[in-house]
């Protein structure tokens, strides 16, 4: 499903991937763990086209990302660290904006339930301006579940959210690979993903440390002295 | 054209929710008018001369500020590399975003010629005529205007950056606009108003082509 080949990508002077290469296959949930800085938010953006890989190359269900741009954003969902929302908008304009790209029913109506789901329907009218950090999260999942496909990248899909909002990614993970998506989830909370995911690759300054199980993968990173401890949940 | 229709409603959107600082544009656009009257003096006869001149100095001047905040919203939580990731057409945002520009640019051209009136007692009876010019100058100034903005939005100087790249551009615009507003004002003996608004026609034929074109280039990761 997802084949990378020797993938760097370098931000000016800085190379934040390393000859990457991976084959992840159709269906499954994987990790992609590492210390801040290691690669992880790089390589998700690189596999949903969001940036150019500088050298190598990657698929995902065969088409190219470079050359087959569009085809390959046909397959991808990315929920990233950015919000993609405008400030001034409410969220409802927000989600309606998407839609109307998307070429989907973009009226209320059709969208209550989505901002329902995410515990934004209160809120739906107010300025993204005014949203806090947790509540932009909420709304850049509820653009992700706008449609579903083959490929759903999460890049630390835990990060500003509560308790409930937990279980929501719980649940949209679940639900993900349920359908049979292939789900990434680059994330700190190695505990409470690894239950749900087949296998996890490690990033290490930009090039794969490791690759295996997540129980296993969990175990060296408590054994490498100077890594950043993985976060537990509260 | 359902891409484009999106990209007008979402621009349409935001445009409404910044109304305000269309009018902070405008505030400034009159305040330079003014300046410039102040600088030719009293003279009601240069300054009826040079009227035309101030008119699309002054629009240019707001259109660097107008173009360069259009896409702040854009950057700001990288909505537009959303869209992009939604397949949205880069194209269709262009346009979008072009068409905003220019409505937007146009409105203030023809809310300032009231005050040039006033002000320089620069006057013509040829309202539509003018107009038209107003719409084809503002089209000239927003097309390389909002893929310039669209290059610059990124960079740290961008309000800076933009009239270096933009200014050298719109020469072409800016003479033909001047010139053919004052004929329009001065009179026109000769019969030369057709050849400049042929100049802004062509133009902007090609730079709403060839900015269409380019600007995904410019907004995609290279």
């Amino acid at each position: 499903m997802i084949e990378a080949h020797g993938i760097s990508r370098r931000y000016g002077r800085r190379w934040a991937l390393i000859d990457v290469s991976l084959s992840i296959p159709r269906g499954s949930t994987t990790l992609i763990a590492g210390s801040n800085g290691s690669g992880k938010s790089t390589l998700l953006r690189v596999l949903a086209t969001a940036i150019r890989p500088t050298l190598g190359s990657a698929t995902i269900k065969g088409h190219d990302l470079v050359s087959a741009r569009q085809d390959v954003r046909e397959s991808v969902n990315l929920l990233g660290h950015a919000a993609y929302s405008y400030d001034p908008l409410s969220a409802l304009q927000n989600l309606q904006i998407a839609a109307r790209f998307l070429e989907i029913e973009s009226n209320e109506t059709a969208l209550r339930p989505l901002l329902a789901r995410v515990g934004l329907e209160e809120r739906r009218h107010d300025p993204v301006a005014s949203f806090s950090a947790g509540m932009r999260k909420r709304l850049s999942i509820a653009r992700v579940l706008l449609r579903t496909l083959p490929v759903t990248l999460l890049d630390e899909p835990y990060a500003n959210l509560d308790a409930a909002g937990f279980t929501l990614i719980d649940d949209l993970i679940s639900e993900l690979h349920g359908r049979g998506s292939t789900v990434l989830v680059a994330s700190h909370m190695i505990d409470r993903i690894a239950p749900i995911c087949d296998g996890g690759v490690l990033l290490e300054s930009g090039r794969i440390g490791w690759t295996g199980s997540v129980s296993a993968m969990a175990e060296r990173i408590r054994s490498i002295p100077d890594a950043t401890p993985p976060r537990t949940e509260q | 054209m359902k891409q484009l229709l999106a990209a007008l409603w979402k621009e349409g959107l935001l445009q409404w929710n910044l109304r305000s600082r269309f009018f902070a544009v405008a505030v400034f656009g009159t305040t330079s008018l003014l300046l410039f009257s102040f600088a030719i003096g009293p003279s009601a006869q240069a300054l009826r001369q040079y009227s035309a001149g101030f008119l699309w100095l002054a629009l240019l001047l707001s259109s660097t500020l107008t173009l360069s905040e259009s896409f702040q919203a854009e950057t700001e939580h990288r909505a537009l590399e959303g869209l992009l990731l939604l397949q949205a057409s880069p194209r269709a945002l262009f346009y979008g975003k072009a068409i905003a520009n220019w409505l937007q640019l146009a409105l203030l051209g023809m809310m300032l010629v009231p005050i040039m009136v006033v002000l320089y007692d620069a006057g013509t009876a040829d309202l539509f005529r003018l107009a038209g010019i107003i719409l084809l100058g503002s089209a000239g100034l927003s097309a390389p205007g909002t893929l310039y903005a669209a290059m610059v939005a990124q960079a740290r100087a961008q309000q800076t950056l933009l009239p270096l790249l933009l200014f050298p551009l719109v020469v072409p615009v800016l003479l033909a606009s001047v010139k053919a507003t004052s004929l329009l004002i001065l009179g026109d003996p000769m019969g030369q108003t057709g050849s400049w608004i042929g100049l802004l026609l062509c133009f902007n034929a090609i730079y709403w082509s060839l900015c269409g074109l380019l600007f995904g280039r410019v907004v995609e990761d290279s």
